[in-house]
């Protein structure tokens, strides 16, 4: 089998894991009741107020701001850059002819996306030096917490280095990705660096699921940051709980 | 004073290097089989508990969101870790909220993942976070979540808003489930079950203590200010945690509440059937014990006739009341919908203070500089008013209102931020001294800091656990154990009764003052 087919094969695996995974998660998350009103106070009293909180936590790590300025500057730097690059990469796998393709095409996208790549790696060494350095944060790591930030310093670090420093043959590269969604496999480009970029994200998709990078979805559906603050107004009720209201009307 | 070490109490907040095992040693009496079977748990620890830990792990994740995300969500970023009054106070990283929380989220790893299953069929568990379970998981269990007062603290700073107290609280109810409760909480749930109020006392006992202070307002005023109780069709029930009946200083705060009711012209009663406000099911875990008492409330409610329900100054009791009881007993369609329901008392007396409807002598309260501690269930469980926050502003406006003298401790030990007293979430026991001492370093540090910066005097309240723990732990501080004071009693001091000595003179000298 040749590079190109492995890789194809690799990839689809990858992507069914990913996906499956992430939705029964967050079919779990959904399917289960939050039965009490749980929100860290104070919070908002209106459903546009929460709205408001999730996105200041969503976009700008608000509680983890207020928690350690460290940490947030590196987790921010690093979650944004992120962006950043994956905004960048939208250019392998879309159409030249897709509407979106202007977007993303545009310089100013492809250059922070470009150099956004400093700003993951600086956030990411921050985030595990401290995990090293600080002993507190070093007790409630485990090898995989190690891991997963050189997992992830790995990929950026070959990205950066195909942009950077050897170039590989971008036009070849967009083929395989386009023909990849048509099921359509197209040779793929055999530079090293490429090769093993492409193996370490595949790797990070297959532990998405399985591992603590479910705080992604999770963030979504934590009570303590979603909940509306109406308990008194509005009464809140389980149907679990419901259920227990059964030997309630004889007794009044 | 102790048979451990007295943390120091510094110029700011120090971070401590962690140290191993501090407090391993530490673990409240467990319960035995009388006080564990009347709330439907087995007597003594299970044969089989390492499956019945799981199954009931499973239960809870199916039942609960947040307990299942917050297994899940934790990054392991450390945000938390210098969160925990405890971890301050003992140095032991299990203290750290993160540490705590992976106690138990190792065995669900290890058992309920993919990447704990798999590594632990390695032999590897660790690799992932994951361990097995057995004895010593066990009773690291028991003695880490019983050093936990589920104050929410670390929910506050954490990005995913991982609340440890959720997990606590899950905890003990797995360990219950398995035969292994704490006796302090479970023996006081069967007291306020079976009698109505944690303290045991009967009816009789409550209406002799309720005499007794009427009798003593009388001779203090020489105005008759009623403490009814048991009187049906009156409009407002009062429920209030029993120890405002007779302990020091909580029972200054209920002669507080009487004047202030007395004042409103409104007629109210307590109840002797729910002479509890407290409600200990929520400490462990409890949905089922939780609800039976909170229905003990709508029973007292529905029997007394009453029109709306007011609850004293109990901070987890401001929990259950604000933010579950409409669940767990509701829907309160027979009170009066113009008035929240339930009503704090501070609520209450706020509204009488903006109607004009209290004479207040401020100077009453000028021998003390107060500052006011934000209990934990307050201020990150519930609200006041309508607005967010109100729980943080309400009381202080109260505590101003009557009070000339008032300072904050620093900003960052108060309001969402505030540090518990250390005696919160169960852990008010004897057999918990060490802890409860140790993790009340942080507050008393704050206190510190305006006493020696501010000339503060006292430390008011609106938590009948925080005023009892404060006047344990103050003295091995070196404070006074009477520096801390219940809010209504400075209310009920600076109240001029209408009728009274004070309010006769102060009608001929001062007419143009009044409100
Ligand atoms: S702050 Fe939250 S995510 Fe970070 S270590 Fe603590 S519990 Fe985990
Ligand atoms: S809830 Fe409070 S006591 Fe428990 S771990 Fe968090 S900060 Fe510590």
């Amino acid at each position: 089998m040749s590079a190109s087919v492995v890789y194809a094969l690799a990839f689809y695996a990858a992507t069914a894991i990913l996906v499956i995974g992430v939705v029964r998660k967050i079919v779990q998350y959904a399917k289960t009741p939050a039965p009490l009103k749980i929100p860290t106070m104070p919070a908002p009293v209106t459903q546009g107020g929460v709205v408001m909180r999730m996105a200041s936590e969503i976009v700008l790590f608000n509680s983890l701001f207020k928690s350690n300025k460290w940490i947030w500057i590196f987790g921010w730097m690093f979650h944004l850059s992120l962006l950043l690059a994956f905004f960048r990469h939208m250019r392998y796998v879309i159409s030249p002819d897709s509407f979106l393709m202007p977007i993303i095409g545009f310089e100013m996208v492809q250059a922070f996306g470009k150099y956004a790549g400093f700003a993951m790696l600086i956030g990411l060494a921050g985030l595990l030096v401290r995990r090293i350095v600080v002993d507190r944060v070093r007790y409630i790591s485990s090898p995989s917490d190690y891991l997963m930030l050189l997992l992830i310093l790995g990929i950026a670090a070959t990205g950066m280095m195909m942009s950077f420093v050897s170039h590989v043959d971008i036009v070849m590269l967009k083929e395989f990705m386009l023909g990849l969604l048509v099921f359509n496999i197209q040779p793929l480009p055999t530079d090293t660096v490429l090769l093993v970029h492409l193996s370490l994200v595949i790797v990070l998709m297959v532990i998405f699921p399985i591992s603590k990078l479910l705080h992604a979805p999770g963030v979504f559906f934590s009570p303590t940051r979603n909940q509306v603050d109406n308990s008194r107004t509005k009464r809140h009720l389980a149907p679990w709980a419901a259920e227990l209201e059964a030997d309630r009307k004889a007794g009044e | 004073m102790a048979d451990f070490e007295i943390p120091e109490l510094n110029e700011y907040t120090v971070i401590p290097k962690l140290k191993e095992g501090t407090m391993a040693h530490s673990s409240p009496f467990i319960a035995k089989a009388k006080f564990q079977e009347p709330l439907g748990f087995p007597g003594e620890l299970v044969d089989n508990w390492e499956e019945a830990v799981l199954t009931k792990m499973d239960d809870l994740r199916s039942r609960y969101r947040g307990f299942q995300v917050f297994l899940d969500s934790c990054v392991k970023c450390g945000a938390c870790t210098d969160k925990c009054h405890y971890y301050l106070g003992t140095k032991d990283p299990k203290n750290m909220p993160v540490a705590r929380q992976d106690l138990l989220r190792k065995v669900y790893r290890r058992y309920r993942t993919f990447a704990g299953k798999f590594f632990g069929a390695l032999g590897i568990p660790g690799f992932v976070g994951a361990a097995d379970l057995n004895k010593e998981v066990l009773d690291d269990w028991y003695s880490y979540f019983h050093q936990c007062s589920q104050c929410r603290r670390c929910s506050v700073f954490c990005p995913y808003g991982i609340d440890t107290a959720e997990i606590s609280m899950a905890a003990r109810d797995i360990m219950d489930t398995i035969g292994m409760g704490q006796k302090y909480c479970n023996e006081i749930i069967g007291k306020a079950q079976t009698i109505g109020n944690n303290l045991g006392l009967p009816q009789p006992a409550l209406v002799d203590t309720l005499e007794g202070l009427e009798e003593e307002v009388e001779e203090d005023t020489g105005v008759a200010v009623k403490f009814p109780i048991d009187q049906k069709g009156a409009d407002i029930l009062l429920i209030t945690p029993s120890a405002d009946f007779f302990a020091e200083p909580h029972v200054d705060g209920l002669i507080g509440y009487a004047k202030v009711f007395h004042e409103a012209g409104v007629s109210w009663t307590m109840s002797s059937h729910a002479s509890e406000a407290a409600n200990f099911g929520m400490f462990i875990g409890s949905y089922d014990n939780m609800r039976k008492l909170s229905l003990r409330i709508r029973k007292a409610a529905l029997d007394l006739g009453v029109k709306r329900i007011v609850f004293g100054e109990c901070g987890h009791a401001w929990r259950v009341a604000y933010s579950f009881l409409n669940t767990l007993a509701g829907p309160f369609d027979f009170l009066d919908q113009n008035y929240p329901i339930p009503q704090h008392i501070c609520e209450f007396t706020y509204d009488l203070i903006q109607k004009g409807g209290l004479k207040l002598d401020k100077s009453e309260n000028d021998h003390m500089t107060l500052t006011f501690h934000d209990s934990c269930n307050v201020a990150r469980a519930s609200n006041m008013g309508n607005k967010p926050g109100g729980q943080i502003d309400i009381p202080r406006a109260v505590i101003k209102a009557v009070c000339n003298n008032y300072v904050d401790m620093p900003a960052d030990t108060i309001g969402e931020a505030t540090f518990c007293c250390g005696g919160g979430g169960g852990l008010l026991t004897d057999d918990l001294m060490e802890v409860r001492v140790k993790g009340a370093q942080p507050r008393m540090e704050a206190y510190k800091s305006v006493v020696d910066n501010h000339g503060v005097t006292n430390l008011a309240a609106i938590c009948a656990i925080c005023k009892a723990q404060f006047t344990k732990v103050l003295p091995y501080y070196n404070f006074g154990m009477t520096d801390i004071v219940s809010v209504h009693q400075l209310v009920g001091d600076a109240i001029i009764l209408t009728g009274s000595e004070d309010d006769v003179d102060n009608d001929a000298s001062n007419n143009s003052n009044e409100q």
